[in-house]
């Protein structure tokens, strides 16, 4: 076995687990506290990029184009929620799943107006576009680490933001018992606003910070939503500790499944039959993971309490 | 009395306009026009715009008539797509297709069915085998021709490790197999990632730098390469291991690329300074019409409606004359941007594969020169397997 090699391939599973909770707190808040079934959060991902790679153009600056974008991201999540996203909070999962199915399509052939149908880049300082020398000779892309470093900080703010703020605290009541929290008096639409707001700006967050790795283009949040579903109902809905947990654990199975299995398997197997079977089968490991974790824990990891 | 004179004016009418259409010759052209394909669907689809307008936008003395449909880059969609094209447009030839697994799904809604199939991308291996077909034709090549001279050409430099990445789809392993064929040295490690879910490939680099092979090969096509390149030069690999490929660089990603693909080297059957007096033409008008360097995809587009041009013209416009339109297209006697060239038995050409070599032209764009011919009328493989002859 080669260490170094197992190193290197956790540290990309953590890169790819950190995106996966980025997506997931805002996809999990959503769902747990505002009972919404939001299918549209790949789009708001997406969106996340395009402004990105817009304002990074205009300023020059990739810093300062993905804050802009950010702040964007947030904007657009509180408009879409006030227009449109408002009306379904009463209606059926089903029907939400039909209008934010919607929604995807619409939100497609909105950037295909504004931004055209190839997709865009953004260009990365030199600083990050490189790779670093860590320890033990491991050679490590500098904006993967990066990757790292921003979402674990967005993971440690939501944890003081949840647990030791008064917002945050009806956060958690809103995911542990909705009617009591309106019943006490919250204004809960101003509370949901907000939450949207939030879920759509790490929505935002996660597709700035994937853009530069592979392009920004229409239709760059459908795959990862899919994975996004599995994490939050592994982690427990409504569970921002769950979602943490549960997208490293996701991110880590993923990738190390992808690099060790052809080997693993072309040893009992034939060499051609593990090369193309391996993919297959390592695609599958997160959902076979989602199915044992529904089987004999259903609610999840960390489901919130009182849920 | 005034209803009966309008029914009979109407049933004229129908009666008129099926004459009309009978001289129509309607071309279905299947592709991906929208997501992030949607870029090689829209130069295929110009290419075939300007060859129309190469035309005259007549075949001889026939009307054409051109509809696209977007297979949305699922093999599903695709056979949807072209069985609507057979059964309710009922065209004469069905064209198009970028991606070999949609191919393979719409060939059986197409062939026998009466109107001619032609390929304009796709070549997987068991169309110009075993399933060859007297109604079908290919304007392209055959998967593994491309990458057996890609094979070639790691041997002639001497490359000893081999790393090779693909993704795990029809054409992915096509490709593997054709470098295979003809590579000598060591495949020291091959990953055939997911299709078309795939787009991070941080655990294969990974993997490439603690084997530290001579060379790497990929095969990524459409964003999957840019996507490739951009992580392969982010992960440190790019001054340490040389990248080649097939298919993975284009005139679409090449503007984007830029610098990342300076000096890459892969192997074609065509290339925009080709020499022949067709890829002159074709380059300098498409250049002139759309402000960018046509992709191959487009080169064998254009290719696909001169193909059809011939045979209409050999049948003076008579479309039910299928064996005489046939004859002709076996005959390949039209302009092709790849100079002259023959039909195998199965329908796929026989022709040259080129070594290309990314450079920038005399106005900073990016573009491939032709560095050698690798491959000398190359015929598939698969054709021994076609039982068909004429």
């Amino acid at each position: 076995m080669n260490w170094i090699l197992l190193l290197e391939q956790t540290l990309n599973g953590f890169q790819f687990g950190i995106l996966l909770f980025l997506l997931a707190a805002g996809l999990t808040l959503i769902f747990g506290i505002m009972d919404l079934i939001n299918l549209a959060h790949g789009s708001l991902y997406m969106m996340g990029a395009y402004f990105a790679a817009t304002f990074t153009q205009w300023t020059d600056s990739f810093l300062l184009g993905a804050m802009l974008a950010l702040l964007a991201s947030m904007l657009f999540g509180v408009i879409l929620e006030v227009i449109a996203l408002r009306t379904l909070y009463t209606r059926s999962h089903l029907d939400q799943v039909l209008a934010t199915f919607g929604l995807i399509l619409f939100l497609n052939e909105f950037v295909r107006l504004i931004w055209g149908p190839i997709g865009l880049d953004i260009p990365l300082p030199d600083v990050l576009n490189g790779s670093l020398e860590l320890f033990f000779g491991i050679r490590y892309p500098a904006f993967r680490l990066a990757i790292i470093v921003v979402g674990i900080a967005v993971a440690f703010l939501l944890y003081l933001l949840v647990s030791h703020t008064k917002i945050g605290m009806l956060i958690r009541a809103g995911a542990s018992n909705r009617q009591m929290v309106s019943a006490l008096g919250v204004n809960i639409n101003l509370l949901y606003t907000i939450v949207f707001g939030l879920g759509a700006a790490l929505a935002g967050l996660a597709g700035l910070m994937a853009a530069p790795i592979m392009t920004v283009e229409i239709g760059m949040g459908e795959g990862i939503l899919m994975i996004t579903f599995v994490v939050i109902v592994i982690g427990g809905v409504g569970s921002i500790r769950g979602a943490f947990v549960a997208a490293l654990l996701v991110g880590f199975i993923d990738t190390v499944g992808r690099s060790f299995l052809p080997d693993i398997l072309g040893l009992f197997v034939s060499n051609d039959f593990a090369d193309t079977a391996a993919p297959a089968i390592s695609s599958m490991l997160i959902y076979v993971l989602m199915a044992i974790i529904l089987a004999i824990r259903p609610q999840g990891l960390f489901p919130p309490k009182g849920a | 009395m005034k209803l009966r004179l309008l029914g009979a004016l109407s049933l004229g009418a129908m009666l008129i306009g099926q004459v009309a259409l009978a001289d129509t010759v309607k071309i279905g052209f299947v592709t991906t026009l929208t997501g992030g394909a949607g870029a090689i669907g829209n130069d295929m689809r110009d290419a075939v715009e300007l060859a129309l307008d190469h035309l005259g936008r007549k075949m001889g003395a026939s009307d054409v008539e051109m509809i696209y449909e977007d297979d949305t880059f699922k093999p599903d969609v695709g056979k949807q797509k072209t069985e609507k094209l057979v059964k309710k447009d009922k065209v004469h030839f069905v064209t198009g297709y970028i991606w070999s697994h949609v191919l393979l799904a719409s060939r059986n809604s197409v062939v026998g069915k009466g109107p001619f199939m032609i390929t304009s991308n796709a070549g997987p291996g068991p169309v110009a085998g075993k399933l060859c077909h007297k109604d079908f034709f290919s304007t392209s090549w055959q998967n593994d021709q491309t990458t057996m001279a890609m094979g070639e050409v790691l041997n002639q430099l001497g490359i000893k490790d081999l790393y090779i990445m693909a993704p795990n789809y029809a054409a992915g392993k096509s490709m593997v197999a054709g470098v295979t064929r003809t590579f000598k040295g060591n495949i020291v490690g091959k990953d055939m990632t997911k299709f078309p879910a795939q787009l991070d490939f941080s655990a294969e680099l990974a993997k490439i730098r603690s084997v530290n092979p001579d060379a790497v090969f990929v095969f990524y096509p459409g964003k999957h390469g840019m996507q490739f390149f951009k992580q392969y030069s982010q992960a440190g690999l790019k001054d340490k291991v040389p990248l080649y490929s097939a298919f993975t660089v284009d005139s679409l990603s090449l503007p984007r690329l830029k610098d990342l693909a300076a000096g890459s080297l892969m192997t074609q059957f065509w290339a925009p300074d080709l020499p022949t007096p067709i890829t002159k033409i074709f380059v300098q008008d498409y250049r002139k019409k759309y402000g960018r360097y046509p992709t191959f995809y487009a080169a064998q587009s254009y290719d696909t409606i001169m193909l059809i041009d011939s045979a209409v013209r050999a049948v003076n416009g008579n479309l039910s004359d299928k064996d005489g339109m046939r004859t002709a297209m076996r005959r390949a006697a039209f302009p092709s941007v790849r100079g002259s060239f023959k039909y195998g038995n199965n329908h796929f050409p026989i022709q040259n594969f080129y070594l290309r070599k990314v450079i920038k032209d005399s106005d900073g764009n990016y573009t491939t020169r032709i560095v050698k011919t690798v491959y000398t009328n190359h015929q598939d493989p698969y054709a021994k397997d076609c039982k068909m002859s004429w």
